[in-house]
């Protein structure tokens, strides 16, 4: 079968093929990312193949200029993740004959990610992500011997497969919406790797771990857009993790935050009203005291009061709202 | 036919123009709308991140409710219609999580028995409407605009829960529904990015420079406005646009419309009663294109 991959390619020397076309620049915020220059090729390969096959087909036999990082070729060694029809995907995973889109496929390097050449993207600052929340175990007390081992509950452990699943392929923070316009963002992998370590009953560092996730760059920078979920090849579901890393933060008590004083304020409405205050979750969750803050979100506020989009101020309850504080009751809350 | 409404908190807060044109535009769809107006907030995913079982058993009763009007339940907001699915789907597959909501919810006069659809309008227009009504309503085509589609994450995302593994056609109503009304979808990759909203308020000016990024994006690719099935986008595309284009050092000015707003322009309604003249970013240069004012 005859497949058509279109090449986004990049070299710092600038030397590019005569037939490579140039492209718009990326959209913001990835518009000072250098823009790729496209080099189509054309390959006959059976239906089934991968966008790795077609790449390393055209590196061996039509254009060994072509710079692509792969290894083990089954989703197992993470090295091959790249922009495939603008997304982060296995270049190894990904079926051609799924990817076609108006006849051709697109391979690039993303632009969230410095490029070293062509689909060699620079991982550095993920590894320093992944560095930065300690990915080992701060052994607990007691230690066990030397001809000894820790003793763990199997459930215990059967909670952390999905989180041990990781290849650290990175495709989760190359298309993450957050990391995109806050490089200090922990990210997905690295988040989901904390909560592996921080959930691990061997783990003594779990206290230490949760706070310093509970600043800036931690769980409450994520943006909650599932786009690690979707694009994560290992099922690893990365945002699921940092919410659970949300709720172990909070229970430990840390909770002078805008992210907990927003689910609190939140919670409080809703159990209050059965719908949600929109004018105080605002203020309730910036902090009365935070007084820099709450003077920046003012524009904002008279902008909409001003257009007659402010909420109305007297906040009424729903009808029946009656079941609802029974529900709160009944299961809890964090609020008590 | 007819619908368990659920309008959502946004729509009888902070943006009651999606509320009234959602109203005006059901009666030329044939789309009855029968309000449940007892049905609690989902929690927005705030809840459900706290105390899973809480998610859970809000929104158990607020399908229980659409099951007891016998109807399927519509949504006229993107982050409803997630975790709404989100609930339904799970409590569908798991029969502990079900019966864990139905002896909460039991002794309050309803039961979950996963009997309800939920459905946004952007669905439900090509789904169970139909095209051919939609284009029977049309009185004022929008010839000339160009709209850039912004969905809101939770009507795209997780695939699973929303049914797109099965229709994946639904990645591609708003693009079909801008052409169906006479206007030009404009192609761009912020179509279906996160809009920042949920960042808000614990990361202002990155979750501002996310809104601004995506309408700069769209405005560079010729967009007179943009619509969005989501008043929570709504209100950071909209309501912080002015502060979004100080954060990015740069003049933004593109309209943001609601589904139901754009329907209704083409339906024959006036500005007025759509209420786009309540916008924080002016609606009026767009509608000069077609030829109407505010």
């Amino acid at each position: 079968m005859q497949f058509t991959i279109e090449v986004g390619r990049y070299n710092p020397e600038g030397t590019y093929a005569p037939q490579a076309s140039r492209a718009e620049s990326y959209p913001p915020p990835w518009d000072k990312s250098p823009p790729r220059r496209y080099q189509t090729y054309t390959v006959e390969l059976p239906a089934h193949a991968v966008v790795l096959d077609a790449l390393i087909a055209i590196r061996e036999y039509q254009d060994d200029s072509l710079a692509v990082r792969c290894a083990c070729r089954s989703a197992i060694c993470g090295s091959c993740a790249m922009w495939i029809n603008g997304h982060a995907n296995l270049a190894c995973k990904s079926k051609l004959a799924e990817f076609t889109k108006d006849g051709k496929t697109r391979v690039e390097s993303p632009p969230s990610m410095p490029v070293i050449r062509d689909l060699v993207g620079e991982m550095a600052p993920f590894w320093e992500k992944h560095r930065k929340v300690k990915p080992w175990l701060d052994a607990k007390e007691p230690v066990p011997g030397a001809r000894e081992e820790y003793r763990v509950d199997n459930a215990a452990m059967e909670e952390l497969i999905q989180e041990v699943s990781c290849i650290s392929c990175g495709a989760c923070l190359m298309d993450c919406e957050s990391y995109a316009v806050n490089s200090n963002f922990l990210g997905p992998q690295a988040l989901a790797q904390a909560y592996r370590y921080a959930a691990d009953p061997r783990d003594a560092g779990t206290r230490d771990r949760l706070r310093e996730y509970s600043g800036p760059g931690g769980v409450w920078d994520c943006t909650h857009c599932y786009e690690c979920v979707t694009q994560c090849p290992k099922g690893v579901a990365p945002l699921e993790q940092i919410l659970k890393l949300r709720r172990m933060a909070v229970d430990a008590g840390f909770t002078n935050n805008p992210g907990t004083r927003h689910a609190d304020a939140f919670a409080d409405s809703v159990k209050h009203s059965g719908r949600l205050n929109e004018l105080t979750l605002l203020p309730k969750s910036i902090g009365f005291l935070n007084i820099i803050e709450q003077l920046k979100s003012l524009p904002a506020a008279i902008n909409m009061a001003r257009a007659g989009k402010l909420p109305p101020l007297i906040h009424r309850a729903i009808p029946g709202v009656q079941r609802i504080k029974t529900i709160f009751n009944r299961v809890g809350g964090r609020l008590k | 036919m007819k619908v368990a409404f659920y309008p959502g908190c946004v729509s009888k807060g902070a943006c009651p123009e999606l509320y009234t044109s959602a109203k005006l535009i059901a009666e030329p769809l044939g789309i009855e709308l029968e309000e449940l107006t007892e049905a609690p907030c989902t929690g927005a995913g705030v809840l459900s991140e706290q105390n899973p079982d809480l998610a859970d058993s809000l929104n158990g009763l607020t399908l229980a409710m659409a099951e007891s009007k016998g109807a399927d339940l519509m949504t006229i907001c993107s982050t409803c219609q997630g975790v709404l699915s989100d609930v339904n789907f799970h409590l569908k597959q798991d029969e502990g999580r079900r019966e864990k909501v139905n002896s909460t919810i039991g002794d309050q006069g309803f039961r979950y028995e996963g009997k309800a659809q939920v459905k946004h309008l952007l669905w439900m227009l090509f789904e169970d409407v139909g095209i051919e009504r939609i284009e029977g309503a049309i009185k004022h085509k929008l010839t000339g605009l160009k709209i850039a589609p912004f969905y809101g994450c939770y009507i795209l995302r997780p695939a699973e829960w929303l049914g797109l593994n099965e229709r994946p056609e639904r990645k591609t109503y708003l693009e079909r529904l801008i052409a169906l009304l006479g206007a030009e979808p404009v192609e761009y990759r912020g179509a279906t990015k996160c809009c920042g909203f949920p960042m808000l308020t614990f990361n202002r000016d990155k979750s501002l420079a996310m809104a601004g990024n995506h309408i700069v994006e769209a405005k560079d690719k010729g967009a007179d406005l943009l619509v969005t099935p989501c008043p929570l986008c709504h209100l950071n595309l909209d309501g912080q646009q002015p502060d979004a284009a100080r954060v990015l050092k740069r003049t933004i000015d593109v309209p943001i419309f609601h589904l139901p707003q754009l329907l209704g322009l083409a339906f024959g309604y006036s500005p007025e009663e759509l209420r786009l003249d309540r916008h924080v970013v002016p609606t009026a240069t767009a509608l000069q294109k077609v030829e109407l004012k505010v």
